[in-house]
């Protein structure tokens, strides 16, 4: 994804924290704009990553309303929208993120209910 | 699109064949219309199409968002029908946009809302300036998203958002079982709604569409069947017309004379329909091939369609009988069209009738025969499709001859589908037996607005096409084949005799007259002798008288007697 930098200081950024190929988390949170879904999802991310992925993360932030061509790629239809690239299988997870367990058990972080 | 008055909801033409008549116009214009059905109905293609001859026909571009099949998939399917999809999207007039949402993905963690879909919509629209979007089926999202609330929400959000854009929107929904949608999206979506349907009745299915509603519209509220074939939509109006044909006065000819003779002398009227009716085997395909061939030979388009015989077998059989069909069929006049009757339902065989017709454009029509339909169909049904038939090629002034075979227990006049009234021509073929031979014979039993002859006539098949005969009715009955052969020469030979009577009485007339001159002519001189005779007497006499006269006075002169000259004054006095 080309468009990794979001131009002017906004506090969705993306945080990237260098690490091996292998087991590199690489993560996508679209949004539109920063509504309050979406600032509470990457912050809801930021916090259980940190948590859990330590070190081994990257998370990249789409936001639709300026990139909108990008939705297509990963099927983004409801938003916010949270993609886990890597590790395979490609995951997604709806919702402002809020609900941290569902958030893990999509994320394979924890085993499923 | 028509304007027709300024009250009028604007609409979109959606350039489907026959479906902005039933509509008046296409669909409303920057609001959306549900469209709704089963399975294989033609969903998609109706809004694919819609999409299609928007962009190629009304210059409007369009996004076709796919929730089931994917691009490659579309762009494939609806290559059959002959639309490059593919070119239009690199030409920028349609914009493809599959999209696709897998349950067992997601996971749903919160608050969300379906911005996303709406921010790829209305991308897909700014990016080509579409005027048009199609919308299949949004209701799988009911499959993906689990949050049923979230999901109503956001499309009543979204459809108010389509018509804000003022795009005219086609929302396809699968059917539910009690209401029109699985998923109720007629809530949503209430400016338009079209029902399609694909119903099999006796073994034949026909595809049907219904405006549901259509607010601030007139509409045809009637079911109307449709196709879908390579050229792919098309619905037919049928019902809409009324008894409103332009009526000519002009004639054509039934390609057989003595048959014209019988109508006045003229013919069929154009744009009338015509009834051939008879037995098996008493010649109504032959009559239908005279009626062709004189059409064609006028350089006029007919329509055979032959819903018994194959055209090969029809061809070589007219062959027989002197017509050579084949080639008209070559020259492109001549087009047959060949389908079982049970090949699929009464309403799509009056839709193929309507568009091949409408492709073809000919003058003349033959149904060949009407009565198969009547296999595993009901009558009633049968005569709605005919008369929806009639009333089409009426309306376009083509001439139909329909056949139609009677069964031998029937009667003659009754049985043929209760179409009588829809005839304006009822040619009756029948057949006669008598003295062990079987021969046809036919009348005209009715011909509106024209004086027909009411003589049966004795209908020969040569192999120089179809004659009539006048048959023999006298005292004998009617008497056709060689009955009749027999009978004329028994006439000839009765008239040859008494002919010859009046001959010999004649003769002997004038010998009489000859007797009775030769007498006359001999009495006649016998009196003119008796009267010259007599005249010689007369003269005789009076000469005798002059003589003594003259004697007396001659002796008295010469007696010098003066008494004698007093006598002589007495005398001269």
């Amino acid at each position: 994804m080309k468009s990794k930098e979001d131009n002017s200081g906004k506090r969705i950024k993306e945080e990237k924290q260098v690490e091996t190929a292998d087991d590199m988390w690489v993560l996508r949170l679209y949004v539109a704009g920063q509504t309050p879904k979406a600032l509470t999802a990457f912050a809801n991310l930021k916090k259980i990553c940190e948590e859990q992925l330590e070190g081994k993360y990257s998370i990249e932030v789409i936001d639709l309303l300026k990139n909108p061509q990008l939705g297509a790629d990963d099927q983004i239809l409801a938003l916010p929208t949270l993609v886990r690239k890597l590790p395979v299988p490609v995951r997604k997870i709806i919702g402002d993120l809020s609900n941290t367990e569902r958030v893990l058990v999509g994320l394979d972080l924890l085993p499923g209910s | 699109m028509k304007k027709t008055e300024k009250k009028t909801l604007p609409k979109s033409p959606t350039g489907i064949q026959g479906f902005d008549e039933i509509t008046g116009g296409g669909l409303p214009t920057g609001r959306p219309t549900l469209i709704c059905g089963g399975a294989g109905c033609g969903k998609t293609l109706f809004g694919m199409e819609f999409l299609v001859r928007g962009a190629t026909q009304f210059n409007e571009p369009g996004v076709f968002m796919s929730f089931e099949e994917t691009n490659e998939e579309l762009i494939k399917n609806v290559a059959s029908l002959g639309f490059d999809l593919e070119d239009l999207v690199k030409h920028k007039k349609i914009a493809l946009d599959h999209v696709h949402i897998e349950r067992s993905e997601i996971e749903e963690t919160g608050e969300y809302d379906l911005e996303g879909l709406f921010i790829r919509l209305g991308y897909a629209i700014d990016s080509i300036g579409a005027k048009r979007v199609v919308l299949d089926t949004i209701e799988s999202l009911f499959a993906g998203l689990p949050n049923q609330l979230i999901l109503r929400a956001e499309l009543r959000r979204l459809f108010r958002w389509l018509k804000e854009k003022g795009v005219t929107a086609i929302i396809t929904g699968e059917r539910g079982e009690e209401m029109l949608t699985r998923q109720g999206l007629e809530e949503y979506v209430s400016d338009c709604v079209i029902m399609l349907d694909h119903r099999v009745t006796e073994q034949t299915s026909t595809r049907r569409i219904r405006v549901v509603k259509y607010r601030g519209s007139m509409h045809g509220t009637n079911e109307y069947p449709f196709l879908i074939d390579e050229n792919g939509f098309s619905v037919l109006p049928v019902t809409s017309l009324g008894l409103k044909h332009i009526v000519s006065n002009e004639r054509i000819s039934s390609g057989i004379t003595a048959l014209d003779k019988m109508l006045e002398g003229k013919g069929y009227y154009l744009g009338s329909t015509v009834l051939v009716s008879g037995t098996a085997g008493v010649g109504k395909t032959s009559i239908a091939a005279h009626f062709a061939e004189a059409a064609c030979k006028r350089g006029e388009r007919v329509l055979f369609f032959c819903f018994e015989e194959s055209p090969n077998q029809l061809m070589r059989n007219m062959l027989s009988v002197g017509i050579k069909l084949e080639t008209w069929v070559q020259k492109g006049l001549l087009q047959f069209q060949a389908t079982r009757p049970t090949f699929y339902g009464l309403e799509m065989h009056l839709a193929v009738t309507h568009k091949v017709v409408n492709e073809f454009k000919p003058q003349v029509v033959i149904l060949d025969p009407i009565n198969t339909f009547i296999i595993g169909e009901k009558e009633f049904e049968v005569k709605t499709m005919l008369m929806r038939i009639v009333d089409f090629l009426k309306a376009n002034q083509i001439t139909a001859l329909f056949t139609s075979l009677t069964l031998g227990e029937s009667a003659l006049e009754s049985s043929d589908v209760g179409i009588s009234s829809l005839i304006d021509t009822w040619l009756l073929l029948r057949d006669i037996e008598l003295n062990g031979e079987r021969n046809r014979g036919m009348y005209v039993l009715k011909s509106r607005g024209m004086a027909n002859s009411n003589q049966i006539r004795e209908f020969i098949l040569t192999n120089h096409g179809v004659e009539l005969r006048e048959v023999y009715v006298g005292a004998n009955g009617v008497l056709t084949g060689s009955a009749r052969i027999a009978q004329e020469a028994n006439e000839n030979a009765e008239v040859l005799t008494r002919k010859q009577d009046v001959e010999r009485k004649k003769r002997e007339i004038e010998r009489k007259r000859k007797a009775l001159e030769a007498q006359i002519a001999a009495l006649f001189a016998t009196f003119e002798s008796e009267e010259a005779e007599a005249i010689k007497m007369i003269e005789t006499e009076q000469d005798t008288i002059k003589r003594l006269e003259q004697d007396k006075i001659e002796m008295a002169e010469s007696r010098k007697a003066g008494i004698e000259n007093t006598t002589t004054n007495k005398l001269k006095k």
